[in-house]
């Protein structure tokens, strides 16, 4: 694929819409770092007290712990479900696992509060406030997102190699040794680093479950700085390390193959010959079993409460205009910074390296991280309701790139290949180009890239708990304030109805997704 | 050893097959025919990664049809991924013997006494990413070697590779399987390979084999349904 972009194709698109989209986020980002550097370095390293070393440690802390219980679980479930190509439920248990990611993050700590809070169904198996509940939801993220990720790697593994396998009699862990280790092995690495970098700089799981200023995180300590302690010194220092930590974690599992998980394909794979035995079989069931555990009393919970507590208050609909208005804005923001560095960058090496870096800078730099410039900047003084709800859809357009990205380039680089001579030949160019070539090839990926942004923005609890005001509520942020004036009840419906019309959109971008 | 099979059921969707033939011992069998036609599922079947239906699979008289593939007298080489791309050349060879990689030294020596057989001295301690597609089939083969296994099964092994490579292969596994007396069945969608190494061709179409005689019986007969439909003008231009 490279190597096929490098050919230079005479057809160039127009740069300005491209430089245009870098400039605003070289604003976005100067806004957002340039007070912070300054704030920090005026502090020096004396303002990296001993709490924000605290902070720091509990967050690699729980990173840690989280990344290595995910993948000590999803590995062998990858495994058990790449030995079972045909149990009844498999389809449905893989469209389960998808689950967990699409749902925003409120909603699904919601169905763990229901099941394993005080009063649940299972309460008191664990800790919920605290390191052990903080675990539990990023563990419920991410092994489903680690048993994507390495099922993905053994399901690329050809079928001759299963054929000669068993023709040479290996054992299951010769077969481990020799066949499948070496094909996960780098997926595993850089799924390690993306489950790492996700719960490093999550937001939601720790400001919910966490247990105040012991069982903090960077991202969480920095919001609390900002809004509630009105500390913008601690906020800098804060933002500082967290953006030295989350640069450094982005930039290497970039190299290391890519931030944005593929898009989950449920076709069949190759035949496997293995993992006949009877103990396998058991190993096997046991492994989808205790996953079923895990994953499906939170989302039955939520559903079963939800239901009783579903009410279409004044509120509710009021947050969820607000949602959907700031949602569609920030996709269309994403997809509009995204085109036309899409464009280039299939055309060009050097258009390419610029575009990933420029849509990963919200992985660069965190949007707590990001935000506390902003707030620095812009908010302290004023902060009309305008600017805020601006702040709030221009952070979560800059979350959505990545995957605006992922779906667009590759659809646009096949429209490249496919039409660039024959418009050459035909003369059609800029506008028309777009209108009669361009749009009707990548409607379907457009669509899609939409509609993830726009989910991506729905679930948002960060951007809006930095922004957001009494008067100015998305649909999370309704939770989450449900939630913590002991109203917990109608946190349930709020999630419930969050829930619903996120699993709409994406059913809706699933099936755009499918060709 | 004689590889029977006898009436060997199998369907994939729309098509029952059914093959009932001798092939026979110690001898280098080509299957022609029409892709989808069946050659390669017959080869899975027979070194089972199929199971059939009905019927039997047998080997020197001994029903094979019930054992895994790794407990059948058979070896396969397929067309592309015989070799682990992590493995070095001595290694890749050294899996025909130990699973485990490990190999006492009078096993060691099998496998550079293979090695040397196929043309791959000097090569051992290469990654097949190193390796040209022909040394890399080589590989497949020199594995077959020490794996030692009476009937070797090809599945258009050497059909990414130019003629004269193409020729040097079908010599070395001819040389091996007379040198061994190996049953050898190879399934190929080039004529010339069959007339060039088997002893026998079988021409197999929608499922059946439809004949299998000496190799320059069947590319003279006129009595074969669909052959000679298959073979179009080949037949004029080339003998």
């Amino acid at each position: 694929m490279a190597e096929r972009h490098n050919t230079v194709i005479a057809y160039q698109p127009s740069r300005a819409p491209a430089l245009a989209a870098l400039a605003f986020l070289g604003l976005a980002l100067t806004a957002g770092f340039l007070p912070v550097l300054a704030m920090g370095i005026r502090q020096g390293l004396a303002g990296l007290d001993p709490y924000i070393l605290r902070v720091l440690s509990f967050t690699l802390l729980q990173a840690g712990l989280s990344t290595a219980l995910s993948l000590a679980i999803g590995l062998p479930l990858a495994r058990a479900l790449a030995r079972r190509r045909a149990f009844p439920g498999r389809f449905l248990l893989l469209r389960l696992l998808n689950l967990p990611l699409a749902l925003p993050s409120i909603v699904v700590i919601i169905g763990l509060v229901e099941v394993y809070g005080a009063g649940g169904w299972l309460g008191g198996l664990f800790a919920l406030y605290g390191l052990q509940g903080i675990l539990l939801a990023h563990v419920f993220f991410n092994v489903p997102l680690a048993a994507r990720l390495v099922l993905a790697d053994l399901e690329r593994i050809p079928e001759e190699n299963w054929k000669l396998a068993a023709q040479l009699g290996l054992g299951p862990w010769a077969l481990w040794r020799i066949v499948e280790w070496p094909r996960v092995r780098s997926g595993m690495a850089s799924a390690a680093l993306l489950i790492f970098l996700l719960c490093a700089s999550s937001f939601a799981v720790v400001l919910t479950l966490g247990g105040g200023p012991r069982a903090t995180t960077l991202e969480v300590a920095i919001y609390q700085s900002l809004r509630a302690d009105f500390d913008p010194q601690r906020a800098a220092m804060l933002a500082l390390v967290q953006f030295a930590l989350c640069a450094v974690l982005a930039l290497l599992a970039q190299r290391w193959g890519g931030l944005v998980p593929d898009v989950p394909m449920l076709r069949a794979s190759a035949r496997r010959f293995d993992g006949r035995s009877g103990a396998a079989r058991v190993l096997d069931a046991g492994l989808i079993l205790l996953v079923l555990l895990l994953l499906l009393p939170p989302l039955l919970a939520l559903a079963a409460s939800g239901l009783q507590h579903i009410a279409l208050a004044a509120p509710l609909l009021r947050a969820m205009l607000t949602s959907l208005l700031l949602g569609a804005a920030s996709a269309g923001l994403a997809f509009l910074l995204v085109w036309p560095l899409a464009m280039l960058a299939v055309r060009g090496a050097l258009w390419r390296r610029v575009a990933a870096l420029a849509v990963l800078a919200s992985w660069i730099v965190p949007p707590a991280a990001l935000a506390t410039g902003w707030f620095i900047s812009l908010i302290a003084y004023a902060g009309p309701l305008w600017l805020s709800a601006l702040l709030v859809i221009a952070m979560n357009a800059m979350m959505a790139l990545p995957f605006v990205a992922r779906v667009l380039m590759p659809a646009l680089g096949r429209s490249a290949e496919a039409h660039d001579r024959l418009c050459l030949g035909l003369g059609i160019g800029g506008w028309n180009r777009l209108r009669v070539v361009e749009f009707p090839a990548v409607r379907r990926a457009a669509g899609l890239a939409l509609v993830m942004a726009l989910i991506l923005s729905l679930g948002d609890l960060t951007a809006i708990s930095l922004f957001g005001t009494q008067d100015f509520v998305t649909l999370p942020a309704l939770i989450y304030r449900q939630m913590g004036s002991y109203r917990f009840d109608e946190a349930v419906g709020t999630a419930l109805v969050l829930g619903l019309v996120v699993l709409a959109l994406s059913a809706l971008a699933e099936r755009w997704g499918e060709t | 050893m004689s590889l029977r099979l006898d009436h060997l059921a199998f369907r994939y969707e729309a098509m029952d097959m059914i093959f009932d033939a001798v092939f026979p011992a110690g001898g280098f069998t080509a299957v022609i025919g029409p892709s989808g036609g069946g050659k390669s599922t017959l080869l899975n079947l027979v070194a089972g990664f199929e199971t059939p239906l009905a019927g039997r699979v047998l080997i020197d008289d001994a029903d094979v049809t019930a054992l895994p593939p790794d407990r059948r007298p058979v070896s396969m080489i397929f067309q592309d991924n015989n070799v682990f791309a992590h493995l070095s050349v001595r290694q890749n060879v050294a899996l025909g013997i130990s699973p485990a990689l490990r190999l006492e030294p009078a096993q060691a020596q099998r496998v550079e006494a293979a090695l040397a057989d196929v043309g791959l001295d000097g090569l051992a301690h290469r990654k097949p990413g190193e390796l040209s597609g022909g040394e890399r089939q080589r590989v497949a083969v020199a594995r077959a070697l020490v794996r030692d296994r009476p009937v070797l099964l090809l599945d258009e092994p050497f059909a990414a590779l130019g003629p004269a490579l193409r020729r040097d292969m079908l010599d070395l596994v001819r040389a091996k399987q007379q040198a061994r007396g190996l049953t050898v069945v190879m399934v190929t969608h080039q004529p010339e390979d069959a007339i060039h190494a088997a002893s026998h061709t079988a021409y197999l179409e929608a499922g059946r084999i439809v004949a299998l005689r000496p190799t320059a019986d069947l590319f003279a007969a006129t009595d074969v349904p669909g052959l000679a439909a298959y073979l179009g003008d080949w037949r004029n231009t080339v003998l």
